[in-house]
């Protein structure tokens, strides 16, 4: 699976014109914060709010066409709804490689 | 495609980067967007901008999307508020929990501009339909209200002309259901001076309103003929041609009318297209149907309609029923018409006489079932009975027609000085048309009074030569020669001697009038002969033909007739 899907990418860039910096800004700021919402809420022992982080980043992550980093959230999703908590740290690791991946990837598409 | 002209569009979603993607495609398309980032934001930024689509994500802080669309549809009340939960779930209990929260459809992420274009569109075409469906739902509830009060309204005038009768007498029962507030059937019944009573039975074509406007001018021709004595046929000619006048073509009304003397026994009957009333005799159970010979009332103009009634004995307890199509058209689950097998098959069982009214409106509803009612329905018996067992006032009426003669007699005498000034007719025929009996009569006995009268007037005290009259310039010389002479007159009367008597089978009324003039030689007189008179002697001609002829005495200044009448009450 690819990093980007640039077709996703182009056709927002076609709809926010002058906004399409402004959206990869908030992209970026977006997800930083949700990685640190990750890091905090896997210290825990509560599935739930580790389901819902991983949910809200796969939604921003597959509107800006980073079908890896969405997919990689969607296993997370699953697992913490499946009450499983083991080696969360390993999967916000991997997480935020692909994050940082993506974004010198959107850096270059800029 | 139709261009969707520019919507507020609420977009509710606590990514920053969702949002803002969404916020971009809604404005491309030319809306206006407000934004919120979690649900209780997006309740008071509804309540605040009040927009027309709202695009809700599922998933957000304070409260989430599901709760917010709750809220949203509340507030909403009536008005449709499309709304569109945005989301990455994709199990289908997820996407349930969306509809069953009050969600009307779903987008799902990655977002597709032309998806949600789409569904903009088609939900701004639901929200407007659902608008003007309000619109006129609305409407449609004032005028059904207005509707309502004016019917009730107009019942209540209906009411008060229709049902002020004498339909509480002993021996009548009626029934009479409607489908609307209105029945589209009438009934009136009301007491003639002489104590018989005179019922009609009508059915409009249509239903409510419409039909009941044709029935206010008919009971009010009803009742203000009925109880003055005017016959039957008099008041069917007056209803018909009221009817016609009114109606527009194609709205009439099929009617039966009764007059039914107690004293007598008898009943006189017309039927203008209800089903065949039935006459039930009590000794034997058998049925005697009066079948409609006539075209239902406001139909024909007076001249074309007919007025023939057929007469019948009857028997005391002997019972007449008449219905509207109601009864025979009242249709069972199955669509099957009750029909007149089936009416006639309830009298052939029926063994207590008075139960037959009741056992006829019961295997009629037994019959129905619940089905729907697609017609009014009216049935209506009528008992013979004795005048004392039917009301007070047919007892009262009885004894005082039924068993003593009534006589009486006036005089009256025009002096000289009034012959220029009045003329005594008109009043001399509305103290006759006092008289109940007489009034079907009136023109008759108009002729009558007017030639003796004219006779005496002019022959008799203004001495005019009726030969002058054979040629047409002696008729002008004729008239030339009253007026000249009526002027003047200073001398001689009229006397004018009424007399009335009723028997069993109706009366006699004795005119005699008396001038003051020479007479004329009566005895070489040949009667009946139309012609005898020239011009001049028609009228008399006519007198002696509706009298029987006319008796003169004295010098020849005196004539008189005796005029009678039988009455077919």
């Amino acid at each position: 699976m690819e990093h980007l899907d640039y077709e996703t990418l182009n056709t927002l860039k076609q709809v926010m014109e002058d906004d399409f910096n402004l959206l990869l800004e908030t992209f970026r700021q977006d997800s930083t914060d949700r990685l640190q919402k990750l890091r905090e809420v896997i210290q825990g022992t509560d599935a739930d709010p580790i389901r819902r982080a991983a949910h809200s980043f796969k939604g921003s992550s597959s509107n800006i066409g980073a079908q890896q980093l969405s997919a990689l959230c969607a296993a997370l999703e699953k697992k913490a709804l499946a009450g499983n908590l083991q080696g969360l740290v390993a999967d916000v690791d991997q997480i935020e490689q692909e994050f940082l991946l993506v974004q010198s990837s959107l850096d270059s598409f800029r | 495609m139709n261009e969707v002209r520019r919507l507020k569009i609420l977009v509710a979603d606590d990514t920053d980067t969702d949002r803002l993607i969404l916020e971009s495609i809604v404005r491309k398309e030319g809306h206006t967007v407000v934004s919120a980032c979690n649900g209780l934001e997006a309740i008071q930024v509804y309540s605040a901008e009040k927009p027309d689509i709202v695009l809700l994500d599922a998933l957000m802080p304070e409260l989430d999307g599901f709760g917010a669309a709750r809220k949203i549809k509340e507030l909403a009340g009536d008005e449709l508020v499309p709304i569109i939960f945005l989301t990455s779930l994709s199990d289908t209990e997820s996407l349930v929990q969306c509809l069953d929260a009050g969600g009307d459809d779903f987008l799902s992420k990655p977002y597709n501009r032309i998806i949600l274009q789409a569904k903009i569109k088609s939900f701004n075409r639901m929200r407007e339909l659902h608008s003007t469906m309000l619109t006129q739902r609305d409407q449609i509830v004032q005028y059904n209200n207005r509707l309502l009060q004016e019917q009730m309204v107009a019942k209540h005038v209906f009411d008060n002309v229709a049902h002020s009768g004498c339909l509480n007498a002993n021996n009548v029962r009626y029934f009479l259901s409607s489908l609307a507030v209105f029945n589209g059937d009438v009934l009136v019944a009301a007491m003639r001076p002489s104590g018989s009573m005179m019922v009609l039975l009508g059915d409009f074509t249509g239903h409510g309103l419409p039909a009941a406007i044709g029935a206010m001018p008919l009971a009010s021709t009803f009742y203000g003929m009925v109880p003055k004595g005017f016959s039957m046929t008099d008041i069917l000619r007056e209803i018909n041609g009221k009817l016609k006048n009114i109606l527009p073509v194609g709205i009439f009304c099929c009617a039966v009318m009764m007059d039914i003397n107690f004293r007598k026994k008898k009943l006189k009957i017309w039927n203008g297209g209800l089903p065949d009333c039935f006459i039930h005799r009590h000794s034997d159970g058998s049925i005697i149907p009066v079948k409609s010979t006539h075209l239902p009332l406001g139909v024909l103009s007076n001249r074309a309609f007919k007025d023939n009634c057929e007469y019948f004995d009857l028997e005391k307890n002997d019972r007449i029923y008449g219905w509207s199509d109601g009864i025979h058209e009242a249709r069972n689950g199955a669509g099957e018409m009750f029909g007149e097998e089936r009416l006639k098959k309830v009298f052939a069982g029926n063994h207590n006489r008075n139960r037959l009214f009741d056992e006829i409106i019961e295997s009629v509803q037994q019959f129905v079932g619940g089905g729907e009612k697609d017609d009014d329905l009216s049935l209506l018996e009528i008992r013979m009975d004795d005048p004392e067992r039917v009301n007070p006032f047919a007892k009262e009426a009885s004894d005082r027609f039924g068993n003593s003669d009534i006589e009486w007699a006036m005089r009256f005498e025009v002096k000289p000085t009034s012959f220029k000034v009045f003329d005594p007719l008109p009043m001399l025929l509305n103290v006759l048309m006092e008289v109940p009996s007489l009034r079907a009569f009136s023109s008759t006995l108009y002729t009558i009074l007017a030639e003796l009268y004219t006779n005496a007037l002019e022959h008799g005290v203004l001495r005019l030569d009726s030969g002058l009259k054979q040629t047409p310039d002696g008729f002008t010389e004729y008239y030339q020669l009253r007026e000249e002479r009526i002027k003047c007159v200073d001398s001689g009367y009229v006397r004018i001697n009424i007399s009335h008597k009723t028997n069993e089978n109706g009366g006699v009324l004795k005119v005699r009038i008396e001038d003051s003039g020479d007479g004329f030689d009566y005895a070489n007189r040949v009667q009946g002969n139309l012609s005898a008179f020239g011009y001049s002697g028609r009228g008399i001609a006519l007198v002696e033909k509706l009298c029987g002829g006319v008796k003169y005495s004295g010098r020849g200044n005196i004539a008189e007739v005796d005029f009678s009448w039988v009455s077919d009450d």
